[in-house]
């Protein structure tokens, strides 16, 4: 396991005694830390502090060096998955199975610092976490998850979750993908139709794939290796953001899959809405990383960039009012995300709580970076700038797993009473 | 029969590298109050050379023990050592130091501390890092080998442990370039930047390091006195820089160097 820690330390070490004073602009200093604005290590755990500085030191000695190129050229490296799986990030609240049983804190904070450097890296993540190890430890048998969940916590299989499809978004209910028993062999089923949008499909050795048999939403796990000919997961390319991931179709002609591969449990939306609260909940973390990593970027920005009699960009108050909202809504975002996942933990959360936290963090997100690119003038363009990739991203994070509006509606059902849906 | 290395790294809970320092209001100590701390990335180094030695041979490393002295904020950073890999941790508890007041131990203090502590644990090797990124005073471990009356390797950048032997050989990065130096055990060694790069720490570790054993003793327990020898008069910035100017020709350049007392 390499680290690029060492150049990352020489760097620092060089520019580390740069004394405030040197830059005449600067006259004030306070004990106010803007990087931990309201003492998040106060509300964490001991377990939760160390995991969340070993999730950094990780992402920005070992992602971020990668991510200019992976987003530039829209590949991903393969081996993150086994990287992650190594250092124990993958399925961590998970009991068993290699897994760590840790608290849903620490998952989030460990979705923070994975979107801190990119949003997709982090749904690539979320997908195998929430998405598909998650249903296998909630709805599977013992055989299923002792047959997948140890390689998936290794990232040495990876998954994806194959819900949404061409015509069916925000209204999954309706999906057209059938599941229907094989006419002569016994204990098979057969699998058609198709799914979009799927985070790690092109490169998913095992494929959760929610389908209606006999009218009844039932969970499959696919496994690539004996779908056979009529499985074909081809990669949408070409995407305006969450480039550094994979995104691909899910094709199904009579795909066979054995019954042993059926989720028992559980039927009806239940099963993938279940595992989208736990996704949701990691994103509504992961988004103020994002957040986090493009207001530091644009302080960085603003305090070198000159314009007018020398003055850096920091300067100047239209400026500064960006920082600040930036940083009031990832004080706010923060402190939402802790109490839900304390919530979450003693049982106690509610799906609105979650979906809440997503929409709101989403929103400020998304508004904030695109405000803070402004900061930037012309070099946003540049993608060594980093400020446009976070914000071309964060509008996929604030669309998918429920899109702003739909969890309003469900919000606005939850207070009224009153389906506003449809 | 060979040696088993008793392993002691002593570690410093430090300013995180990433932090800009600053001058308290009061101007007589750095700012620490809400400052991120951590590990000294020398002593991650140290840990790491440890557990290398573990891994490169079985049954060579009998034991990997911290050793950190301060207040009970270093816990933090003693159970990060542990989910490195050290087996177990001791703090020197010396509450008269915490954040607000900026005290630091002095580095005779320390090796002072350290020479009870080591003998105490049978220790015959001890590993550690070169200097802090606060201080950068780069005495601790040459003085520690002198109270030991050990042998000292410092600035290593490659270990190598006879296992028959027991003889350790040391490159030592010097001005010049490479020294390569060898001792028999025990030893002092402190750790220079490109002794190896340490790992990325896992979560399954950081789970099993709340298992491991942390002691905690005093100042009186080793009966070391930490009083400081030294009184810091002032602490203020680096001077700013002034402009420089432009010589014209070499003649000219000459002059100004001249002036300046340079050549």
């Amino acid at each position: 396991m390499s680290a690029s820690f060492r150049p990352l330390l020489r760097h620092v070490l060089a520019k580390r005694c740069t004394p405030l004073s040197t830059n005449p602009s600067v006259r004030y200093a306070s004990s106010f830390q803007w990087q931990d604005p309201v003492l998040l290590d106060t509300l964490l755990t001991d377990e939760e502090r160390a995991i969340s500085d070993a999730a950094r030191r990780y992402c920005q000695g070992s992602l971020m060096p990668r991510v200019l190129e992976g987003y530039r050229d829209e590949t991903f490296d393969k081996n993150i998955m086994l990287e992650l799986g190594e250092l124990g990030f993958l399925g961590p609240t998970i009991e068993g199975y290699g897994c760590s049983a840790v608290s849903s804190v620490a998952y989030g904070l460990i979705a923070r610092e994975v979107e801190r450097v990119d949003s997709g890296y982090r749904s690539a993540m979320s997908v195998q976490s929430s998405l598909v190890m998650l249903p296998l430890e909630m709805f599977g048998n013992d055989e299923q998850r002792g047959r997948f969940l140890p390689d998936l916590a290794k990232g040495k299989i990876i998954g994806c979750f194959g819900l949404t499809e061409p015509n069916h978004g925000s209204d999954p209910g309706s999906m057209e993908t059938v599941a229907r028993p094989h006419p002569t062999k016994e204990g098979v089923y057969l699998l058609s139709g198709a799914k979009n949008w799927i985070t790690n499909s092109p490169i998913a050795d095992v494929l959760l794939v929610w389908a209606k048999l006999d009218g009844v939403i039932r969970g499959f796990l696919v496994e690539r290796s004996k779908a056979g000919p009529g499985l074909a997961t081809p990669q949408i390319k070409g995407k305006t953001a969450l480039r550094a991931s994979v995104t691909g179709m899910i094709n199904m002609d009579d795909v066979e899959v054995a019954k042993e591969n059926m989720l028992p449990d559980i039927q009806g939306l239940k099963g993938p809405f279940s595992c989208l609260n736990s996704a949701r909940y990691g994103i509504a973390w992961g988004t103020i990383g994002a957040l986090e990593g493009a207001l530091a970027l644009a302080r960085q920005y603003a305090l070198d960039r000159k314009q007018f009699k020398s003055n850096p960009l920091a300067k100047y108050q239209l400026i500064q009012k960006k920082l600040a909202d930036a940083l009031t809504d990832i004080s706010y975002g923060l402190l939402a995300c802790v109490q839900v996942g304390r919530l979450k933990d003693a049982g106690k959360v509610e799906p609105e709580m979650i979906g809440m936290i997503k929409r709101h963090n989403c929103d400020r997100a998304l508004e904030n970076t695109r405000k803070l690119m402004e900061i930037f003038g012309g070099n946003a363009t540049s993608d060594e700038y980093h400020i446009g990739r976070i914000a071309a991203n964060l509008f996929v994070v604030q669309t998918y797993e429920g899109q702003s509006d739909i969890h309003a509606l469900a919000l606005g059902r939850a207070i009224t009473g009153i389906n506003a849906f449809y | 029969m060979p040696p088993r290395l008793n392993i002691v790294v002593p570690i410093k809970r430090v300013i995180d590298f990433a932090i800009k320092p600053r001058i308290s209001a009061a101007k007589n100590a750095i700012e620490t109050n809400g400052v991120k701390f951590s590990m000294n990335p020398f002593c991650e180094i140290a840990i790491e050379e440890a557990v290398r030695l573990r891994e490169s041979s079985k049954d060579l490393v009998e034991s990997i023990t911290l050793v950190s002295a301060g207040s009970a904020k270093i816990q933090d950073t003693l159970r990060a050592g542990l989910a490195l890999g050290a087996d177990k941790a001791t703090l020197i508890d010396i509450p008269a130091i915490d954040d607000s007041k900026s005290l630091e131990l002095e580095p005779l203090a320390v090796a002072k501390l350290l020479k009870a502590f080591v003998e105490k644990s049978n220790a015959n090797l001890v590993i550690m890092g070169k200097q802090a990124i606060d201080d950068d005073s780069n005495q601790t471990g040459q003085m520690l080998a002198g109270l030991l009356n050990w042998s000292q390797a410092t600035n290593a950048s490659k270990v190598t442990v006879d296992e028959a032997s027991g003889v350790v050989t040391v490159a030592r990065e010097v001005d010049g370039g490479t020294e390569t130096v060898s001792a028999p055990l025990p030893l002092v060694i402190t750790t220079d930047l490109r002794l190896n790069t340490p790992r990325y720490t896992k979560l399954q570790d950081i789970m099993k390091a709340k298992k491991k054993k942390t002691e905690k003793i005093t100042p009186e327990d080793l009966g070391v006195d930490v009083t400081s020898r030294l009184e810091i008069v002032s602490l203020s910035e680096p001077p700013k820089r002034t402009g420089g100017g432009k010589a014209d020709s070499v003649d000219a350049l000459i002059g100004k160097l001249k002036g300046v007392g340079a050549i």
